[in-house]
């Protein structure tokens, strides 16, 4: 006994309307078991708008704002000043938001929010792209997917550009916790999450969140492919707390090819092709191994963890 | 207490004496001085307040429309650009029934630049779902920050207000302004207590998808609501009276307009000029009268229906036109009055946009073309007043 370490409250009800295989909706659950019951949560425009169900129906069992798409960063900055200021600092704010509404349209809130110290936790629930729409691509989306705004014409036309990184930009804004998550390691992200609660500040958690309608991969194979996106390297485990890295898991590299193959997203890409983007993969990698050693070479000459925001 | 204080010091004042417990705001010229009052106030430890510095009024809106969800009062303050900026939060904030008062200098819209008083930036918002109000001095942009709280936060109305003050004008010229005790606006105005708000004791979802089966009743519990505004903007006003001994006419404030000829119809500052020249025409024997459309939304209807009874001719003074139509005071006074028998003439002047300086003369000006065109017939529904250079008279 004490083995497991997922809590077995439930602050999801049955009953909401993700699609079948929805790696987002295993997020929020997971989520919620490690935030607990004193919890407000911050949702824009993305899957999770309507994944809760239509009015008056409502699958979580903790507090929802719905809010406009841009805006996630700004409204748990309202909703953390409004409950400081009834004094409840010990209730949690967490902002729940698609790739697309963080690392584009809400990108400038969540900049600000982050800068000003809120005391919150901001969660990319990252499907690669916009899925609420339609599967459009985002800044988020890998290169060489399709999408339907990224489609694979008679020309090539799939997405040309790399997928951007917000841990890094994260970690530039000297946010105090900032992790990768993955909903088919629910003990790290559960872990992540209860250790996110106790760091004062904004706090920033990216969950990969696999998409099985815009990924074109199969529905009962959601938790096998987010296991292979960690074992291939794509999708490194790792946190960095004040500055400091630490890559959670250090899997030896399984097949990139049978990742690729299990999403019709990337069927039609050419091999060399494929080849490029795994060794860049790889270099990705090896970069991060060398930032963990070398924050781990700071924390050692006193340079870090950097100190947190002012309580 | 009585303190020479421009607009945007009385406005800072205002939003103090209400107790705001989350300012959210970003600066834009010429709204910066309010949030540096504010600032000052919580720096000397007057105000209790979190006052969070958003990156955008976007956010500022959006910051507001979480925290008053959240069950707290909530304040900001912006201008033209910045207010076009929230265009999307201000009618989240509406719709979402959240009581926010902000205050906005009325500024010009820009392309080319211009920082000078305007009123195309409010009434862009128009349609956004929040009561306006068009202050003409700084007493009153004081006391309608406290009245549009008390307004905004009825159970029954539950719908946030603008007030708006000319830039300039208003925002950076000194009056004298009395502040009211903090004991009498307590009394007052109540502190805000929500039926409902984010609470994990007491867990809601809000603004979550509807279907087409419900939406419409949520728009028309909103118009119901604006309806009752429309009284209730007069009663806190009269009630205001009581405590503090100010009042400005609830909708339409009537000057002089008992056994008027001629009216004339203004908003904001230009209302000001405008009652010293019907001053001045009344010294000489004229009848007429100003009426002050001091509340746009609601709109008066009724009032400007009473109003229009026995005069000959109305004109209207407009400080912004809408593309392709008319003034907007203008297109709502038209359309107030059409199916009425009693129709008086009716035209639209166009009258210091930009920060147009709006002297006696030019209402006089305004005056005498109105009683011309009463007697001799309408030479054109609208007049550019002042026009001048290219596309102008001179």
């Amino acid at each position: 006994m004490g083995r497991f370490t997922i809590p077995t409250d439930e602050h999801m009800r049955s009953g909401h309307v993700a699609c079948q295989g929805c790696g987002a909706a295993h997020a929020m659950r997971y989520a919620l078991k490690a935030m607990g019951e004193d919890t407000i949560v911050s949702i824009p425009a993305c899957c999770w708008a309507v994944i809760p169900g239509v009015w008056p129906n409502q699958n979580l069992k903790v507090p929802l704002l719905y809010t406009a798409f841009e805006v996630t960063g700004a409204s748990i900055s309202g909703i953390r000043a409004a409950l400081d200021f009834q004094g409840k600092d010990d209730v949690q704010v967490m902002g729940w938001a698609g790739d697309g509404g963080t690392a584009d349209i809400g990108i400038q809130a969540l900049s600000g929010m982050v800068e000003r110290g809120t005391n919150v936790i901001y969660v990319m629930y990252d499907n690669e792209a916009y899925m609420n729409t339609g599967i459009q691509r985002s800044s988020s989306t890998p290169v060489g997917a399709w999408t339907t705004t990224t489609p694979v014409g008679s020309t090539q036309f799939w997405e040309a550009d790399e997928k951007k990184d917000m841990v890094d930009i994260m970690v530039a804004h000297k946010a105090p916790y900032v992790a990768t998550a993955s909903v088919a390691y629910p003990e790290d992200m559960i872990r992540k999450f209860q250790k996110a609660k106790t760091i004062h500040g904004p706090k920033f958690i990216q969950v990969y969140a696999p998409c099985p309608t815009g990924w074109r991969s199969d529905p009962s194979r959601t938790i096998e492919l987010a296991k292979m996106a960690v074992s291939t390297h794509l999708w490194p485990l790792f946190e960095v707390d004040h500055g400091v890295y630490t890559i959670n898991q250090k899997p030896q590299k399984t097949d990139f090819m049978a990742y690729v193959r299990m999403q019709g997203r990337f069927r039609h890409l050419p091999e060399d092709f494929l080849k490029d983007w795994e060794r860049k993969m790889d270099a990705r990698w090896e970069t991060l191994l060398e930032k963990e050693r070398f924050s781990k070479e700071l924390e050692e000459k006193g340079l870090l963890p950097f100190p947190g925001p002012h309580e | 207490m009585r303190k020479v204080i421009t607009g945007n010091h009385a406005a800072a004042y205002g939003a103090k004496l209400s107790r705001p417990g989350v300012i959210a705001a970003y600066p834009i010229t010429p709204q910066t001085t309010v949030v540096e009052y504010i600032a000052d106030f919580i720096a000397d430890g007057e105000l209790d307040c979190k006052f969070i510095k958003v990156e955008s009024e976007h956010s500022a809106m959006s910051a507001c429309i979480s925290a008053q969800n959240t069950g707290v009062r909530s304040f900001t303050a912006s201008s033209a650009h910045g207010l076009a900026l929230m265009h999307e939060m201000l009618m989240w904030a509406a719709a979402a029934r959240l009581p926010i008062v902000m205050v906005n200098i009325n500024r010009a819209m820009g392309p080319p630049w211009s920082i000078w008083a305007d009123h195309q930036d409010s009434i862009a918002q128009r349609d956004t779902g929040w009561m306006q109000i068009y202050c003409e001095n700084n007493q009153e942009v004081l006391d309608t920050t406290i009245m549009s709280y008390r307004v905004s936060e009825s159970s029954d109305i539950l719908m946030p207000s603008m007030l708006t003050e000319d830039a300039f004008y208003l925002s950076h010229t000194v009056e004298p302004v009395d502040i009211p005790d903090q004991e009498l606006v307590d009394e007052f105005l109540p502190s805000y207590e929500p039926r409902y708000k984010l609470d994990v004791d007491e867990p809601y979802g809000f603004g979550s998808l509807v279907m087409p089966d419900n939406f419409l009743e949520f728009r028309y519990l909103m118009a119901k609501a604006y309806d009752t505004a429309k009284e209730r903007i007069v009663e806190v006003d009269r009630e205001f009276e009581k405590t503090f001994g100010r009042s400005y006419g609830g909708l339409v404030e009537h000057y002089r307009t008992e056994d008027a000829d001629y009216l004339l119809v203004a908003s904001g500052t230009n209302s000001s000029t405008t009652r010293e020249v019907v001053d001045q025409l009344r010294n000489e024997g004229e009848k007429v009268g100003m009426a002050r459309v001091r509340v746009f939304r609601p709109f008066p209807v009724d009032d400007v229906r009473a109003l229009a009874k026995g005069v000959k001719a109305i004109g209207v003074i407009d400080r912004t036109y809408t593309y392709g139509a008319f003034g907007p005071f203008y297109t709502e006074i038209l359309a107030a009055l059409y199916g009425q028998e009693e129709r008086p003439l009716l035209k639209n002047y166009l009258v210091g946009i930009g920060g147009r300086d709006v002297r006696p003369r030019d209402i006089r000006d305004v005056y005498k073309n109105l009683v011309k065109v009463s007697r001799e017939g309408l030479d054109e529904e609208m007049t550019w007043h002042g026009l001048v250079g290219p596309g102008g008279d001179a």
